[in-house]
């Protein structure tokens, strides 16, 4: 559908990102004059290899890791594929998996089809949320077995960006022997991260979650775990994942770890305040609203908001008649005939999970594009409820 | 992002028909907020049969929005036997088309025409009757068997698609797997059955035998000089007294039997018994 108005107000931070110019600018000579193969013997190639071995080093500086941890893959899902099986091949004796209810489909649907696929030779543990997203510890603690191979626990959800423990659980499952897994697709860049003082093992991002290009990602393997690739192919990154190197892209996403680390700041104080605004308006003037996910254990950049007795798409779809755009947990927009598995599983009732919007936010919007997003919603939201059987307003 | 038709669009946007008939003729109440969708489409009709007006009010995504809306447009005009006729794919085609994910959305305005339709006549939904096979969104086997047949449907995603059934949990797949290869090949015994009568108050039944007997009955007897009044409804008898003509008739048995009870038991109460005042 074409947006009636032109300029389109991005609030889906948390689907995808613009690319940075800046990251735009850093790729260019790799997918012009700079087309070597960075394994080659020559200078012509040598010289991107060393453009990937920087691109590496402000990787591993963003995180607080070593650049010989990272390995460069194709996205998120890759890396939590090579991560949680890594694992289970390690540890051919465990058959024993904790995660949460609420993980993305990247986690949630390997650890499904590791269950159903090889007739239950795995047992998968997905740990309760509670009615604001959180989990409960001493339920992780108990989960914790000999069995456990692995614990794959997302450093913040995708829909509320509600943050999880991972330091602590990391720790906890250390001092069991487990080995700890985080997708923290959606923490990179938002959240403060220090790896070389945690005991996470694994930790997977992706690159156009903070403004760098799709298809590429990231998989941290903390120094001395023991590692069984996914990708097998040739001697690229030290072996770890076969197949030549995305260049332009990992370049891309080396500059976008450099602009994330100094945006950081802005990014919880300036684009916080904007999505405080935001949401504290939206709640304040459309009656029978609120929010899901804790008020404070949650990125700065991401509100979830239900608008109680309509439904997501249509609401969707009158945004986008405003160029407003943003995601929602509802059946319809997933193409399944059941709301978000997240909003289930914190309990918030059918009539507020169909009508979920999720806003996300990044430090390319403005304090006038949140006033145009508060100004048309309660108008949206009302006339779909004049339809609805169920708004007695 | 879905493919909408513009049709879609246009209806979703400024869907027509909004708002519900006061003292409505029949209602048809489909879906739940628990399903994600819902559906309250209201008629009048006037006393010649006839469609005069059609509002809806529904909670749901574009394509639910916009099958109720030029649902409401196709059956206002429509005498009641012609609409009863629209099927799902009707309303899809009318909008040029719904993506394949989204064709419940039609299923569902065709269930409510079809629940306000028996309200309107007094008659309960057959399709209730069946066998509830996908319990997360309480689809029977009658309407996944003739959503099979209708549209023709050859895997167990398509019934998802149209029916909603396995959508949920997932766990009736096999049990949908079995109807699908049973309804195919024919082995199917189940036989969708005719609309069954509801429990009417005795008020409801008097109100519509009159109506059959003034619009039905009687103009037919009035061709051949007679006429018919109905003294008294007792339970299922029904006590109706000829004139004119067929008074003197040698025949008047077999005009009530034949006839008057016919039409009746067809259009009011298979139950119905009808006999002569003496």
């Amino acid at each position: 559908m074409a947006a009636a108005n032109p300029t389109v107000i991005y609030m889906d931070n948390n689907a995808t990102t613009r690319v940075a110019p800046e990251v735009v600018e850093a790729m260019m000579p790799f997918l012009t004059e700079s087309y070597g193969n960075p394994s080659s013997m020559h200078t012509f190639g040598g010289a991107v290899g060393q453009a990937i071995k920087e691109a590496r080093g402000k990787v591993a500086a963003l995180l607080g890791a070593e650049p010989g941890e990272i390995t460069f893959t194709s996205c998120g899902t890759e890396s939590d594929s090579t991560a949680i099986l890594s694992a289970l091949r390690t540890y051919p004796e465990k058959r024993h998996i904790v995660t949460t209810r609420v993980e993305h489909p990247a986690v949630k649907n390997l650890c499904e089809n590791l269950e159903t696929v090889t007739g239950h030779k795995y047992r998968v543990t997905r740990l309760k949320v509670n009615a604001e997203g959180l989990l409960d510890m001493a339920e992780y603690a108990a989960a914790l077995t000999e069995d456990t191979a692995i614990v794959s626990v997302m450093w913040a959800n995708n829909e509320t960006g509600v943050i999880f423990p991972v330091a602590e659980m990391a720790k906890m499952a250390k001092q069991r022997g487990i080995l700890f897994h985080t997708d923290a697709v959606q923490a990179v860049g938002k959240v403060a991260i220090d790896l070389k003082n945690l005991d996470i093992d694994f930790l997977s991002l992706s690159g156009h979650k903070l403004h760098a290009p799709k298809g590429v990602g990231v998989l941290y393997i903390k120094r001395g775990t023991l590692f069984v690739p996914f990708m097998m192919g040739g001697h690229q990154e030290h072996g770890r994942r076969g197949g030549t190197e995305n260049v332009a892209s990992i370049v891309g996403l080396g500059r976008a770890c450099e602009l994330a680390a100094a945006k950081m700041v802005e990014e919880n104080s300036r684009v916080k305040k904007l999505r405080d605004r935001l949401e504290e308006k939206l709640l304040a003037t459309i009656p029978k609203s609120m929010l899901n996910g804790h008020k404070t254990e949650r990125l700065p950049n991401t509100a979830n908001i239900s608008f109680e007795f309509v439904e997501g798409e249509a609401i969707l779809l009158h945004m986008n008649q405003h160029g407003i755009c943003a995601s929602s947990g509802s059946a319809c927009t997933s193409g399944s005939l059941e709301p978000s598995h997240v909003l289930r599983a914190m309990g918030v009732p059918f009539t507020a999970a169909h009508g979920s919007i999720r806003f996300s936010l990044s430090v390319y919007n403005t304090v006038e594009e949140v006033d145009v997003v508060i100004a048309k919603m309660p108008e949206i939201i009302e006339s779909l409820r004049k339809l609805s059987p169920f708004w007695k307003g | 992002m879905w493919e909408y038709t513009d049709k879609v669009q246009q209806h979703f946007l400024t869907p027509q028909n909004v708002g519900e008939i006061d003292k409505p003729s029949g209602t048809g109440d489909v879906g739940s907020l628990a399903c994600g969708d819902a559906l309250k489409l209201t008629l009048k009709i006037d006393e010649n049969d006839i469609i005069t007006d059609a509002k809806f009010k529904t909670f749901g995504c574009a394509s639910a929005i916009a099958s109720s809306s030029v649902l409401t447009e196709m059956v206002k005009g429509l005498a009641v036997d012609e609409a009863a006729k629209i099927t799902n794919e009707d309303i899809a085609q009318a909008l040029g088309g719904l993506p394949k994910e989204k064709m419940h959305c039609s299923v569902m305005g065709r269930e409510a025409l079809e629940a306000a339709i028996a309200d309107y006549r007094g008659l309960k939904l057959p399709m209730a009757e069946g066998e509830v096979v996908c319990e997360c969104f309480g689809v029977t086997d009658l309407e996944i068997i003739r959503a099979i047949k209708e549209s023709s449907l050859r895997s167990v995603e398509e019934i998802t698609n149209f029916t909603k059934a396995g959508g949920g949990c997932g766990k009736c797949e096999e049990k949908l797997r079995k109807i699908l290869q049973d309804t195919v090949s024919g082995k199917s015994e189940i036989s969708i059955p005719q609309a069954i009568p509801k429990k009417m108050t005795s008020l409801q039944k008097i109100k519509k035998i009159e109506e059959v007997l003034e619009r039905e009955i009687r103009p037919g007897l009035k061709k051949d000089g007679g006429d018919i009044e109905l003294i008294d409804v007792d339970g299922d008898f029904v006590i109706v007294s000829l004139r004119g003509a067929c008074k003197s008739c040698s025949k008047s048995q077999t005009t009530i039997k034949e006839y008057v009870e016919k039409k009746l038991r067809e259009l009011v109460l298979a139950s119905l018994i009808v006999e002569e005042n003496n």
